[in-house]
């Protein structure tokens, strides 16, 4: 079946077609603290992103900076209020840049494909200076129903 | 805690606090480094820190979700190299990017989620 524009679909609660699109801000002025918090939360402690003196020194960062993980785990909100908690089928992601804290990271989400009940979704993250730092997609089911 | 690192408030992941039925964000199998004895990036009693000399960096990542994660898993994982590249870079010299593929599975053995991470290292000329 082709995935042509207005070939909508429909579900409980609206119909996901070819071009639609979100724009959802998923932190604003990232802390170091959201860092640190990031690192125990996920166990990935790698200094780069928790201790300063290791990211300016040794690693010639210019500071501390985000997983790409964490990037990728704010940006898959995008997703999940989009089309709801259980609906990804796959997920995935390009990193490009280090994020650095007093980032604000918008992702911009499109749908790109509906076949049956699944659409194909393109993400696209940027920081506050329009710089592209991840980009991604995405399968998601659509039969949880589309959140307005 | 993994949905407030990442900052999402959605209650399907708030199980904790209500005692609701919860489903993991999707990333959230990536926590598995808690659960490594042989965990690099965690501070450990008698392994170095930092953990490496010239580590590489997070290229690319991916999942696919065979189901949502839920509330009450068991998961096992088992991890397996995927396929190697080299490119070359814009700056000059090679990039040698590596998948590693992680399988996670519940108590009976059907697959949950297939995990997927490309690093990247500049190749030593």
């Amino acid at each position: 079946m082709s995935a042509g524009v207005g070939n909508g679909l429909s579900t409980g609660a609206g119909t996901v077609r070819v071009g639609d699109e979100r724009t959802t801000v998923v932190v604003e002025d990232l802390k170091r603290a959201q860092i640190v918090q990031y690192a125990g939360a996920s166990g990935d402690f790698n200094p780069v992103h928790t201790d300063e003196p290791f990211a300016t020194g040794p690693a010639a960062s210019p500071s501390v900076f985000a997983h790409g993980m964490l990037t990728m785990g704010m940006a898959g909100r995008a997703l999940t209020d989009w089309f709801g908690p259980e609906a990804p089928l796959t997920y995935k992601v390009r990193f490009l840049t280090p994020v650095f804290p007093g980032s604000t990271l918008s992702v911009r989400a499109e749908v790109r494909a509906v076949e049956g009940d699944t659409a194909t979704v393109g993400l696209t993250v940027t920081d506050q200076n329009g710089v592209t730092v991840m980009t991604g997609d995405a399968t998601v089911r659509t039969s949880e129903g589309a959140r307005p | 805690m993994f949905a407030r690192a990442i900052g999402d408030e959605n209650p399907a992941y708030q199980g904790a606090l209500t005692g609701e039925p919860v489903v993991a964000p999707p990333t959230f199998s990536w926590a598995s480094a808690h659960y490594d004895p042989e965990c690099r990036v965690r501070p450990r009693p008698g392994a170095p820190w930092p953990p490496y000399g010239k580590g590489g960096l997070h290229a690319e990542q991916s999942y696919t979700y065979h189901r949502p994660i839920r509330s009450g898993d068991v998961l096992s994982v088992t991890e397996r190299p995927g396929e190697t590249w080299v490119k070359e870079s814009r700056k000059g010299g090679k990039l040698r990017f590596a998948e590693e593929i992680s399988e996670y599975r519940d108590e009976a053995g059907e697959l949950v989620v297939t995990a997927c991470m490309t690093i990247v290292q500049r190749e030593e000329s």
